[in-house]
């Protein structure tokens, strides 16, 4: 108690309050006199059947999610038995000899995924900072819903456009001018399908662009303007404020942002297997036709020929639920400082 | 609640409605299967159900998938240009019946810049092409053969099936029957391990890759490459005759199958003996319970008695051939077996 | 001199590398947009010219025959979405209110982590599930079982804005509620959810515009149909497999229909992302 506390007037006594109000109404008062009161939730009846209904809706969400995994993962285990863990090793896709590995597709899941994040990442990146930093807000929000309007539109249209458009494009253009100048690379061996990794790598990387370059934009945003106004202060330029303050602090924020976009692209199913060639094949070449997972099962899984098949495909889909599973948790773990989930992200 | 009332009166209307809506609704039975009698089973369909009323509802999406789903027992019936083999039929409770509905052509089509003509192919090329030995158009094997016509020097892209086919079935168990590389290579089945090319879903997923791709090759059934206008090969059948596809060699195909059919009416037909016949036909299927309950079952008997009567008129006009006048009892007395009650 | 000269050409260097850099700003921006410039004017440009009466009403036509029209994928996707979103809004709501108000605690932590993780399983996946929970046991592919494996993939999202909004929602709202002596579930039922009912219908829009273009989980549930149905223990059609189907065969008249269909659904997509984003805006607006 300090010299001020001292010179004020004393409340009276909390024992000079009416009994009544001091004691615990019968209904709070918790089971076999010990304890702390309980609360109005457990109490009053509308409340507490409101708060059961809400959490079984939170435990079947939870349920769901295990349902989930459990359900697949029974389908998968008869294959995971007769191959064992190996199975994500080996490259035999037979079902004539019942011989199955997951390795190509495996391949192409990754290549592809990587070859988005590859072409989109600086790209997004680059809008980020060119619709916070350098663009009047205006203008930038309408840029920006631009950008995210590209991650609404439906995959399967994308594989339309691509089958149409980009694949076409590419087998009379760019591939072999990439042939030209580049053929004595790996990676750009072969014949020019137009169809193959190449497609379905450059589809990818445009359907991810926005999701990158929304956590991006978030990422800055949360950097405090005195931040900039510091750099801007001392003389820099405004690019050379850019990577000072805005860059240089959110590394960890921006590899999120690129990691959630290759866990975007590591589970696309439609627009790939309409572009990706149907190939169960590994090849360094871009050019070459390929088979990622999700892909495999789209096409595969209505026709397994028997069971053993059945169960390799959804082993192969353990296996993507898998890596897509690491690679979205690493994300957030790189980004869960940044205010999560807002309900204009689109995905 | 403010007024009950207002809840209630539109619950009941909405409930009505339904139910009435729904008892409404014509019968429908679901199957799925075979890409390769799509285009004549869409028609059948479509005409059957103005005329009966009854909604046959036919998913293409391959004979694998057409065995499959039946042996699950998600879809009433399957379809398969390959028979099912014992394995798989020893799967099934109760058995299934093979129903053969067409004879279908597997013709070898391709988009050569330049080239609207018919080649002449030989199993050897055939086989090459799609081991990966034979790698560009204007190789001699080919242009040995067809002097009047300009290959370009295009590399060949083959298409395969990348779905589970009753299409490459037949067209592996040709090529296994013409190339003893091809046999012990690759083998025969409705899903092989293509040694070079690119896959496509369905007769209509290949055929869409050799649409959009200069210098790609692949098998499909007749009417796909007819209707889509894209050029086929003639193909030198076992008696050394360039044969081209068409109903009437592909029942020339047929006609030494029929003496020695089956009692299953599993057969294969190709590479068969005759002058005119073309070497890479086949049956196509249905596949059916033996025994089909209920309102479905009598119903589908109907379309089945139809199909290989009636519907046999509008085959030919698909160029699909229609099935031998011998058979045809022979598969009624079939389709009889099947218990409706 | 010597000094001012050398800050001045070192000034320079600075200088270029700046406009240099915003140069390349400016066009990764481009880069960015020109994608979906191409992408949506030849949706645009291949599908509006090819809609139709017919394609609004007709059912498909026989292989290789022109004219038919996607009436019964636009009535099974509008189905589809409809018995998805019965499905999967009292869900996704009940979890995004009980992590909003009841929202600290283990149960709470593992349930942000569990809707994070649904968000992000590949739909094909979502589409095996179904198929080995509903399509194998029922021995059928059903719409029910479409809808199901839609709203496996519309309850997270669902769940996440929810919980948002609520968020949102001042605290001084529920006091007053309370003080007034509401009990509490009426405080959340009646004052909160009503209050935010505008955020939670964007959130219920933007998972339509999602599972409105899902194909893979469809193609092994609903798997398809020719014919006109609304029966829910039958295969139906929709409109993203059927673009699927239409767009992989190789006849024109199929193509230019599936352009069609593209369009339609680029269409309602992008409509329903618009209104989403503008009634939040006035939604922040407020609260800001």
């Amino acid at each position: 108690m300090d010299i001020r506390e001292a010179q004020l007037p004393r409340p009276a006594a909390a024992s000079a309050m009416p009994k009544e109000v001091l004691r615990v109404p019968r209904r709070f008062r918790p089971r076999n006199g010990k304890g702390p009161p309980k609360q109005i939730k457990d109490v009053h009846y509308g409340d507490r059947n409101f708060y059961y209904l809400l959490r079984f809706g939170a435990f079947a969400t939870i349920a769901l999610l295990l349902a989930i995994g459990i359900q697949v993962g029974c389908l998968a285990w008869p294959a995971f038995q007769k191959f064992g863990f190996g199975f994500i090793f080996e490259t035999d896709w037979d079902p004539v000899n019942q011989m199955f590995g997951a390795l190509p597709f495996l391949h192409g899941t990754v290549v592809s995924a990587l070859l988005a994040v590859f072409i989109a990442a600086p790209i997004s990146v680059g809008v980020a900072l060119f619709l916070n930093e350098v663009v009047p807000r205006r203008i930038a929000s309408v840029i920006g819903f631009l950008v995210e309007m590209l991650a609404a539109i439906p995959s399967v249209v994308y594989g339309l456009w691509g089958i149409f458009v980009l694949a076409p494009f590419l087998r009379t253009t760019v591939q072999p001018w990439l042939a030209t100048h580049f053929g004595f690379l790996p990676f750009f061996k072969g014949p020019a399908y137009g169809v193959g990794m190449l497609a379905a790598g450059l589809i990818l990387a445009i359907m991810i662009a926005p999701t990158i370059a929304a956590i991006s934009r978030e990422v800055f945003k949360a950097i405090p303007d005195t931040q900039r106004e510091a750099a801007l202060g001392l003389g820099a330029t405004r690019w050379e404020m850019i990577q000072l303050a805005v860059v240089k602090s959110s590394t960890t924020g921006i590899l999120g942002a690129v990691v959630l976009g290759l866990g975007r692209a590591l589970g696309e199913t439609m627009a790939v297997t309409m572009v990706i060639g149907n190939r169960h094949d590994m090849s360094l070449s871009l050019f070459a036709p390929a088979q990622t997972m999700a892909s495999l099962i789209a096409n595969e899984y209505t026709e397994a020929t028997g069971d053993l098949h059945l169960s390799a495909l959804a082993a192969v889909g353990i296996v993507l639920f898998g890596v897509s599973f690491v690679i979205n948790f690493l994300a957030r773990l790189l980004v869960w400082n940044v205010e999560r989930g807002k309900p204009r992200e689109a995905r | 609640m403010n007024n009950p009332l207002k809840i209630v009166f539109p619950a009941i209307a909405i409930l009505t409605f339904a139910i009435a809506a729904h008892a409404a609704e014509p019968l429908q039975l679901n199957g799925a299967g075979a890409t390769f009698p799509f285009p004549l089973y869409s028609k059948w369909f479509s005409d059957y159900s103005k005329a009966t009323g009854v909604n046959i509802n036919y998913q293409s999406i391959g004979s694998g998938g057409g065995i499959r789903q039946l042996l699950d027992k998600t879809v009433d019936f399957g379809a398969s240009d390959a028979p099912m083999n014992d394995e798989q039929l020893a799967k099934a409770t109760p058995s299934i019946i093979h129903i053969p509905t067409v004879l279908g052509a597997v013709v070898l089509t391709y988009n050569i810049p330049g080239v609207t003509q018919s080649l002449d192919l030989t199993p050897e090329v055939i086989a090459g092409i799609y081991l990966g030995k034979i790698t560009k158009w204007n190789d001699p094997a080919i242009a040995g053969m067809n002097k009047g016509v300009v290959l370009p020097d295009l590399p060949i892209l083959a298409a395969y099936r990348s779905d589970g086919s009753g299409t490459t079935a037949v067209f592996t168990d040709y090529l296994a029957k013409v190339s003893p590389d091809w046999k012990s290579t690759v083998g025969n089945g409705t899903s092989v391990k293509w040694p070079v090319g690119l896959g496509g879903k369905g007769n209509e997923g290949v055929t869409g890759l050799i649409k959009q791709s200069p210098g790609s090759i692949g098998y499909v059934e007749l009417v796909y490459a007819e209707s889509n206008k894209l050029p086929f090969a003639k193909v030198k059948n076992s008696s050394g005759k360039f044969v081209t596809p068409s109903p009437a060699t592909i029942t020339a195909a047929a006609a030494g199958a029929v003496k020695e059919m089956p009692a299953d009416f599993r057969v294969s037909i190709t590479n068969a003996p005759g002058k005119e016949a073309y070497p890479i036909s086949s049956f196509t299927y249905l596949l059916v319970y033996r025994q089909m309950p209920g309102e479905k079952g009598a119903a589908f008997v109907k379309f089945l008695n139809w199909a290989v009567t009636d519907g046999q008129k509008t085959a030919s006009t698909l160029s699909y051939a229609p099935l031998p006048k011998p058979l045809i009892t022979k598969i009624q007395a079939r389709i009889k077996e099947i218990k409706t009650n | 001199m010597i000094v001012r000269d050398t800050l001045a050409s070192h000034d320079f260097r600075r200088k270029i590398t700046h406009h240099v850099a915003m140069v390349t700003l400016f066009l990764m921006a481009c880069a960015a947009i020109l994608p979906l410039g191409f992408v949506f004017f030849y949706v645009v440009e291949q599908g509006a010219p090819a809609i139709n009466w017919d394609f609004f009403t007709k059912l498909p036509a026989p292989v290789g025959e022109t004219g038919g029209g996607f009436a019964n994928a636009l009535a099974g996707s509008a189905l589809l979405i409809f018995m998805a979103s019965l499905i999967g809004i009292p869900w996704g709501v009940s979890a995004g209110v009980y992590l909003s108000e009841y929202g600290r605690g283990r149960v709470a932590k593992i349930l942000r982590f569990s809707i994070d993780i649904l968000a992000s399983v590949p739909s094909i996946i979502v589409g095996i599930f179904t198929y080995a929970m509903l399509v194998m046991p029922l021995k059928r592919f059903s719409a029910i079982a479409g809808a199901v494996s839609l709203a496996v993939i519309m309850i997270p999202v669902i769940a996440r804005t929810t919980e948002e909004l609520l968020k949102l929602v001042p605290s001084h709202i529920r006091e007053a509620g309370l003080g007034l002596g509401l009990p509490r579930w009426k405080v959340t039922l009646r004052i909160v959810l009503r209050g935010s009912m505008n955020g939670i219908m964007t959130g219920v829009m933007l998972a339509i515009a999602r599972v409105a273009g899902e194909t893979a989980p469809l193609l092994f549930t609903a798997l398809s149909n020719r014919f006109w149905s609304l029966k829910i223990d039958q295969p139906i059609a929709s409109l993203p497999v059927q673009i699927y189907n239409y767009a992989i065969s190789p006849y024109e008249d199929w193509h230019r229909q599936a352009w069609a269909a593209a369009f339609v659904l680029v269409v309602l997509v992008l409509s329903l992302n618009l209104t989403t984003r503008l009634i939040l805006r006035r939604v922040d607006g407020k609260t800001r």
